[in-house]
């Protein structure tokens, strides 16, 4: 029986895990894109706020979750064509601008949600669980891995998607020497801003279809900050991941299981650990994992350098 | 040859703000042809040809390939009409194969790659006909220097060129690697190719060329037929003036003993042993040359030296005081110049200006600072003048250094140095990188040195430059110092057997 209740408690946790790393999932490969093309953006969390804002407020007005998801989607791209003007086209400093967008999107989103939502106190309709035939009757594994929402879902296909994209194109073939030496591809006659504007708009939209997936797949509603610091996670992912999307996910996977596991901890009453503790777990592993995993062995050579043609 | 010239340059100019690149600049190449031009840093050699490749555009004049007038606005369109530029700077990207940099940018952006054998069996198949060794999966990264520049040749020939400009394509190569380059050369212009060489190294253009134009200040001002010319008529064309090889010095004997190494040993970085006993003298007055082929210990002994490296064993004594093992403030300050071989990492900090460059190591000392403040105005009247006396060509004292060229950085190094007015100063590869006149100028500025009175050791892969000034001759091999010989460059087939490390020779027992 004991046994028993252990695999089901693994089960649980395991689905809570790949649900809890969906928004990691995201916005860790939207990053990849943009770092492999040199562009560092550590704005992540600002852009996944007025994601998941933007998603939310699309909902809200309209009902439908599909628009609410390209809603956060064209949000974080438009954030991110901000982030790309000020450090491609002006050449503005990536980590200047890119916290700057941090607070922008902290800011902003408090402010829109307090002067239109707040007041309203309702929620929307998140995205049900799609329960898949014959596989979700799998016991414990049924439950983990096939009773989930299809965004969860679609996580699977960004990253082997985004892993072609990147490794079988032309265009990511390309995305990758502009990260490494944008003079060589500029020589071979491809223009290297519009490389890095096309990366920059992938990963801050990747990132803002994260932040939707917090409001319209996981909570009904937005609160501020809400990301509470997934951004910065992601960022951690991708070096940990050493660029590879295909890593993303399955480091996002780990990190989900932190959420998972703080939550889950937090609702057993043997446990006696303060939850303040538990709480922490997450973001504890983030800098554990960025301490054992050091080193830039992997990353793009010109990561957060300008280019300038002479 | 046909009746009209397979490239035909006409009256180019190009200016980079205040500078004047190219000042109406005319050039034929003819098809088939191994053309090279000579000339000195900044005489506009690589402007040039970046004009002809569609990497900059000109400002005036026009260029006729095939009997058309071209106007190329970028690379690809240069290699659309078959021209290809193999640059000083290669333009691979390192973490990607051979091939994946073949096919970059290539096609349309969306493509899916999926051609990926027939590129490799495109590859090969050029490998072998000209013997190129270039495996088409490894990664760039992987490779030596002189295996890149391979590929990068190969990248122009896979892209199918008929006129090839290789830029200064023997400075980053081994005397082996450079012997198969112009071979190739050779065999590339058998198969019809126009090979235009970009050079300053007179012995290499002469082997090489069927004609050579000499570039200076913006323009070529002569074309000649290598058979009709020497080395020397080619130096005074490069320079304007005649330069002499031969430097004069004034008989003093040298003084007592500035610096004295006894049994140093030391590891490379790799943690092998790289200097095994080295002992050797300096005396003031003297120029005491390191020769060796690069590799043999020499550039771990010069960091030993000057504190950059740590010393396991043996002893440095300057000026009677135990130097070893100190770290390279101290070092700097017991009256120790050094002119370090990797300028960008141990000379100079690129992005900041020649004044800042000019007090590196004394910008806590009077005049240049006082009460922890840096005297802006000393300084700049100190840089001002070793820009003069030096004939540093910059804006002004404010410039980022790394916005010279690699022979005025140099000079800067060498005037800060100098105006330190050190006993000893240590020297390794006095003339990298830096051109015929500007060499002359340094040389010329160490034997004032010498004639002071100053202790100097100079490390050199370059024989000329150590014939040229030195007293005495030790070469090194395998991290020890094999022998002495005296500057005589009727003694050069010696001094090659030293270098190989063959010490039986019954001329050497002295």
């Amino acid at each position: 029986m004991d046994d028993m209740m252990f695999l089901t408690f693994l089960a649980t946790l395991a689905g809570a895990a790949w649900r809890l790393a969906t928004p990691l999932i995201f916005a860790s490969i939207g990053e990849i894109f943009s770092e492999r093309a040199g562009v560092l953006n550590i704005g992540l969390e600002g852009t996944m706020l007025v994601g998941a804002f933007c998603g939310f407020a699309a909902a809200f007005a309209t009902g439908s979750i599909p628009l609410g998801l390209l809603a956060g989607i064209a949000g974080g791209m438009l954030f991110g064509a901000i982030f790309a003007f000020f450090t491609i086209t002006i050449k503005a400093d990536q980590i200047v601008v890119g916290a700057a967008l941090n607070l922008l999107g902290m800011g902003l989103t408090a402010f829109l949600f307090r002067t239109y939502y707040v007041s309203t106190g309702k929620g929307i309709e998140i995205a049900q669980p799609v329960q898949i035939p014959f596989l979700s009757d799998i016991p414990f594994l049924g439950e983990a891995f096939f009773r989930q929402n299809l965004i969860v879902y679609s996580t699977v296909l960004v990253a082997i998607l985004a892993s072609l994209v990147l490794f079988r194109t032309s265009f990511g073939l390309t995305l990758r020497a502009v990260g490494e030496h944008p003079k060589a591809v500029d020589v071979a006659g491809r223009d290297v801003a519009s490389y890095r504007y096309a990366a920059v708009l992938v990963g801050t939209g990747l990132a803002g279809l994260g932040g939707a997936f917090l409001t319209l797949g996981h909570s009904n509603q937005f609160v501020e900050g809400i990301t509470s610091g997934r951004g910065f996670i992601a960022l951690a992912v991708v070096v940990f991941a050493r660029w590879s999307p295909i890593g993303a996910f399955f480091v996002s996977l780990l990190f989900g299981l932190f959420y998972a596991l703080q939550l889950m901890l937090q609702a057993q009453a043997s446990i006696v650990v303060p939850y303040q503790v538990l709480q922490a777990l997450p973001y504890i592993m983030t800098i554990v994992t960025l301490v054992v995993v050091r080193g830039k062995g992997a990353a793009p050579s010109k990561l957060g350098q300008p280019y300038e043609m002479r | 040859m046909s009746q009209k010239p397979f490239l035909r340059v006409e009256n180019i100019r190009k200016r980079f703000g205040p500078i004047v690149a190219s000042d109406g600049v005319s050039l034929e190449i003819e098809q088939g042809e191994i053309h090279s031009l000579l000339g000195e840093n900044g005489a506009g050699k690589s402007v040039l040809m970046s004009m002809i490749c569609g990497m900059v555009r000109p400002d005036e004049g026009e260029i006729v390939f095939k009997g058309q007038s071209v106007r190329f606005n970028s690379p690809r369109e240069a290699i659309r009409q078959r021209i290809g530029m193999v640059h000083q700077h290669f333009m691979l990207v390192p973490n990607l194969t051979v091939a994946e940099n073949y096919i970059l940018g290539q096609g349309s952006p969306l493509r899916v790659i999926n051609d990926m054998d027939e590129v490799h069996a495109k590859i090969r198949e050029l490998s072998d006909r000209y013997a190129l060794d270039v495996r088409p999966d490894a990664i760039i990264e992987d490779l030596s220097v002189g295996e890149q520049q391979r590929v990068e040749i190969l990248k122009v020939l896979f892209h199918g060129i008929d006129l090839l400009i290789l830029d200064e394509p023997t400075a980053v190569l081994t005397p082996q690697e450079t012997d198969r380059l112009l071979s190739l050369m050779g065999d590339l212009a058998k198969d019809g190719k126009t090979v235009v060489f970009i050079s300053h190294k007179l012995d290499e253009v002469m082997r090489v060329s069927n004609r050579i134009g000499v570039m200076r200040d913006g323009r070529v001002v002569h074309t000649v037929n290598v058979g009709e010319t020497n080395a020397r008529e080619l130096a005074r064309m490069m320079v304007g003036r005649d330069v002499r090889m031969e430097l004069p010095r004034s008989p003093e004997p040298p003084g007592h003993i500035v610096l004295s190494v006894d049994k140093l040993t030391c590891r490379a970085e790799t943690g092998l042993p790289a200097v095994r006993g080295v002992s050797l003298y300096v005396r003031a007055g003297e120029i005491v040359g390191i020769a060796g082929v690069s590799g043999n210990g020499q550039t771990e002994l010069s960091l030993a030296l000057s504190g950059l490296l740590p010393v396991d064993s043996g002893r440095v004594i300057l000026n009677g005081k135990d130097i070893t093992g100190l770290d390279p403030a101290r070092i700097n300050a017991s009256s120790f110049s050094h002119i370090p071989e990797d300028r960008h990492k141990h000379g100079i900090v690129a992005s900041m200006s020649l004044s800042e460059n000019t007090i590196l190591q004394r910008y806590d000392q009077k005049p240049f600072a006082s009460r922890g403040m840096l005297n802006r105005g000393v300084i700049g009247e100190h840089t001002r003048d070793l820009i003069k006396r030096f004939r540093i060509k910059s804006r002004d004292e404010d410039q980022p250094i790394g916005a010279l060229s690699g022979g005025n950085q140099q000079k800067l190094v060498v005037a800060r140095e100098l105006a330190r007015n050190p006993d000893f100063i240590l020297v390794n590869q006095l003339a990298r990188g830096i051109d015929i006149g500007a060499m002359e100028f340094v040389m010329e500025e160490m034997l004032k040195q010498r004639d002071n009175g100053r202790a100097i050791l100079l490390i050199s892969t370059e024989l000329e430059e150590l014939f040229a000034i030195c007293d005495r001759i030790l070469v090194m091999f395998h991290g020890e110092i094999l022998g002495e010989l005296p500057p005589d460059r009727t003694r050069l087939d010696e001094l090659g057997l030293l270098m190989a490390g063959q010490t039986n020779q019954p001329a050497l027992a002295s």
